[in-house]
């Protein structure tokens, strides 16, 4: 017998009743799983289902028989690319523009001598708490004097203002974690401030910038009432507009509706399951260890 | 929320030291700041002065009329039926995504095979649109062919199917439920992040002194969790309060306003009536009831954040 068994590691000794209490956990984490996966699973099921089977009596869990009508409906009859496309291109620029400004002005705050800074995260802060409601008035009469309306511009310069406080909070706590040594080195050797950001910060701190974006462009491709407000023309109206009015006149074509959610979710969930581990610290301002 | 947790590093490090480089740096915000100040400081201010006009977009009206707006507004039953909806909305959703949320944070905190691939299951409710989660439980949640229905009926839950969203009485506990479903591991891996911050020793030592799990929570970890806590409920509740997105997909208010809220019933003074005065008026009464729920929180936690210094 080895030294170990004489020595107990003090876990053991700190949970007497492991086994019970092992099964209690290992029950409500599949709970967990459940509440997490099991409505997208419905979505994703119903989404493969025949209309008939779906306004039977007795729901079926897997698609037997399988059919994709719902897809081919969504693309052929209801044009769901042409959203996909506006969404793609709103939340793709917003979320680039976020980032550059963002990641700027956090630098700034981070390492730069700036009176005031904390009155700037402050302001930035709570301006982030306004209720969106409150300015999609205003804004929509700034658009439409501007000739703004139904263009991928109002929907890029909102969406870019609306991520910027997440982005600069976030991003101002990554670059406070990076050694001001290097800044100084770089500074004792001649560099200007931006050529510091973008020679040594960026390049150090891109896995959280890449994961800030991730983050910012979900919160654009998810926007709805600033989409919903700004936007009457399938030309320019996003997934969740589109989504929202999928219905028609005489009843609710949940077929559809499910195949769309699945097909606007299901590179989320991708990319989420991907980046998971950098999104939580992310999120959590990376207090969640392994 | 992440905001919230970076808000307590950046204490414990402002300490730092700075390099100075004064002139240019307040140049690299103009951007981030100009772009904030035209989408948001500047709409809020012109939401003020349309609040107090007669503003409609279908009639040339257009004039200073006072305060009447807001007159008008606490005359008016839609409105504090709506307000009274978004405070039950705010506080149960609140109340129950805080404590289910911790539950499966305590779940989280424990060390088990797997626990990596929950944890990234629970970011799927958080990433899906609310828009496609509407849709997702009004699927759920249908009268005649939705599962919940179907599923609670075999468990002899109930013997005849409930009209969900579509009855006065169940509507607004459904959106309820749907932000719930929605929100709650979010708020679970934000309470994770504060749990674990907890070091594991402390535990061990109330063990050790005879302490069994109920009490190690009560007794040890609860009290430190509370800051964290209470700031993952305040931007909560602040975020329910302005709830849109779930209850004009799924309701749009309805049945018999059953499940108004002051974001919807605001944008169908704006958009619907084209009342934009009067719009103005509602959203600004809500931004200031946002105001007092940040500045009630903020004064508690002050004060408890006092009592943990002494």
């Amino acid at each position: 017998m080895s030294a170990s068994s004489v020595v107990r590691p003090p876990r053991r000794v700190a949970r007497p009743g492991i086994p019970i209490s092992r099964v209690l956990i290992y029950f409500c984490s599949l709970l967990i799983v459940i509440w997490s996966v099991g409505p997208f699973l419905w979505q994703l099921s119903t989404s493969l289902q025949l209309d008939r089977d779906l306004i039977g009596d007795q729901p079926k869990l897997l698609p037997i028989p399988i059919c994709f009508d719902h897809f081919v409906n969504i693309f052929v009859a209801k044009s769901f690319q042409r959203y996909i496309f506006n969404s793609l291109v709103v939340a793709g620029v917003s979320t680039l523009l976020c980032l550059v400004i963002g990641a700027v002005a956090a630098y700034a705050l981070a390492r730069l001598d700036i009176r005031g800074r904390f009155g700037v995260l402050g302001f930035v802060l709570a301006v982030s708490m306004f209720p969106q409601i409150a300015v999609v008035a205003p804004l929509y009469v700034l658009a439409s004097n501007l000739g703004w309306l139904d263009t991928y511009r109002v929907l890029i310069v909102v969406y870019l203002a609306l991520g910027l406080p997440f982005v600069i909070w976030v991003l101002f706590g990554h670059f406070r974690t990076i050694p001001t040594t290097l800044d100084e080195a770089a500074r004792l050797d001649g560099a200007r401030p931006l050529t510091i950001f973008f020679r040594i910060i960026v390049p150090i701190a891109l896995p959280g910038i890449v994961t800030t974006g991730l983050l910012s462009f979900i919160a654009a491709w998810n926007e709805f009432m600033f989409a919903l407000a700004f936007t009457s023309d399938i030309d320019r109206q996003t997934v969740p507009v589109g989504i929202a009015n999928f219905t028609d006149l005489h009843y609710v074509p949940w077929g559809d509706i499910a195949a769309a959610s699945v097909v606007v979710t299901f590179p989320l969930v991708a990319l989420v399951l991907i980046f998971q581990r950098k999104i939580i610290s992310g999120i959590t301002g990376g207090a969640v260890k392994e | 929320m992440p905001v919230a947790r970076t808000l307590t590093q950046v204490h414990v490090e402002s300490g730092m030291r700075f390099p100075r480089w004064r002139p240019g740096a307040w140049l690299l915000l103009v951007p981030a700041l100009g772009a904030i100040g035209a989408v948001s400081v500047y709409p809020v201010l012109l939401g003020l002065w349309l609040s107090f006009r007669n503003t409609t977009l279908s009639s040339p009206d257009d004039a200073f009329i006072g305060v009447s707006n807001y007159q008008q507004l606490l005359a008016d039953g839609q409105f504090w039926n709506a307000w009274g909806h978004t405070i039950e909305f705010t506080g149960a959703s609140t109340l129950l995504e805080t404590i289910i949320g911790l539950g499966m944070a305590l779940v989280l905190t424990e060390r088990f095979l797997g626990r990596g691939i929950v944890r990234a299951a629970m970011l799927i409710p958080w990433a899906i649109p609310t828009v496609v989660t509407s849709k997702m439980f009004g699927w759920l949640f249908d009268g005649q062919h939705g599962l919940v229905n179907y599923l609670a009926r075999i468990f002899g839950l109930i013997h005849t199917n409930i009209n969900w969203y579509g009855s006065p009485e169940f509507a607004l506990p459904t959106i309820v439920m749907a932000d719930v479903w929605k929100t709650t591991p979010f708020m679970a891996l934000l309470l994770l992040a504060g749990l674990q911050t907890i070091p594991r020793s402390l535990t061990e030592a109330a063990s050790i002194d005879g302490a069994n799990p109920w009490q190690q929570f009560w007794m040890v970890r609860f009290p430190l969790l509370a800051p964290s806590l209470l700031i993952a409920a305040m931007f909560r509740a602040l975020d329910a309060f302005r709830i849109f997105d779930l209850v004009y997909v799924l309701t749009g208010g309805g049945p018999a306003d059953s499940t108004e809220v002051l974001s919807t019933l605001t944008y169908k003074n704006l958009f619907s009536a084209l009342q934009f005065g009067y719009g103005s008026a509602l959203s600004t009464l809500m931004f200031v009831t946002e105001i007092i729920i940040a500045v009630g929180f903020g004064i508690f936690l002050l004060k408890r954040f006092r009592e943990v210094k002494l």
